[in-house]
């Protein structure tokens, strides 16, 4: 799973049915220091998060149409989790 | 699923049986930005999008879902056009 900032939301009418009712959302990957890593993603949200919440997100197909509660859906990511810390222990 | 736009079609003559009939669109992966995310790739469409049209696409066997219970030998797809999209608040 990975790290990420909800960006931005996403609108579309034309789709496919599994899609229909769920939330899709822009998330950037972060690293564990809350920098940017790589290109903003779409995943689907099945927790309620809202824009700028950190996030834990999902990246498995079967995993991801779990969160949406859809067997057989077309997703490959998803928002499992709105994160509250992360801490790293220090050596 | 990554944000794209539809630039171009691609036509086969000899392919698995399974590709059939499956329109097979190239798509640029972009940034919310617009920009460019990567290289193009080749996808499925199952929602019936066309040049120049942004869409989502879903990468993975998810891909093929949309045409079970065929099993299209695919591992990206697009899901859905986008209306529009915002960033920030």
């Amino acid at each position: 799973m990975q790290i990420g900032r909800v960006v931005g939301t996403v609108v579309s009418t034309q789709k496919h049915r599994k899609f229909e009712g769920a939330k899709l959302m822009l998330v950037q990957p972060l690293n564990v220091d809350d920098t940017p890593r790589g290109h903003a993603l779409l995943a689907v949200d099945g927790v309620g998060a809202g824009v700028n919440e950190k996030v834990l997100v999902v990246l498995e197909g079967r995993a991801a149409g779990e969160a949406l509660g859809k067997k057989g859906a077309p997703v490959d990511a998803a928002i499992v989790g709105i994160i509250d810390t992360v801490s790293i222990a220090d050596d | 699923m990554q944000l794209a736009r539809v630039i171009g079609d691609v036509v086969m003559s000899v392919k698995d049986e399974n590709l059939v009939g499956i329109k097979l669109l190239l798509v640029q992966p972009l940034t919310p930005a617009r920009e460019p995310a990567g290289r193009p790739i080749v996808a499925v469409d199952s929602v019936g999008a066309g040049v120049g049209e942004e869409v989502f696409f879903v990468r993975g066997k998810e891909a093929s879902f949309p045409f079970y219970p065929a099993e299209p030998p695919v591992d990206a797809g697009i899901v859905g056009i986008v209306d529009h999209w915002d960033v920030g608040n």
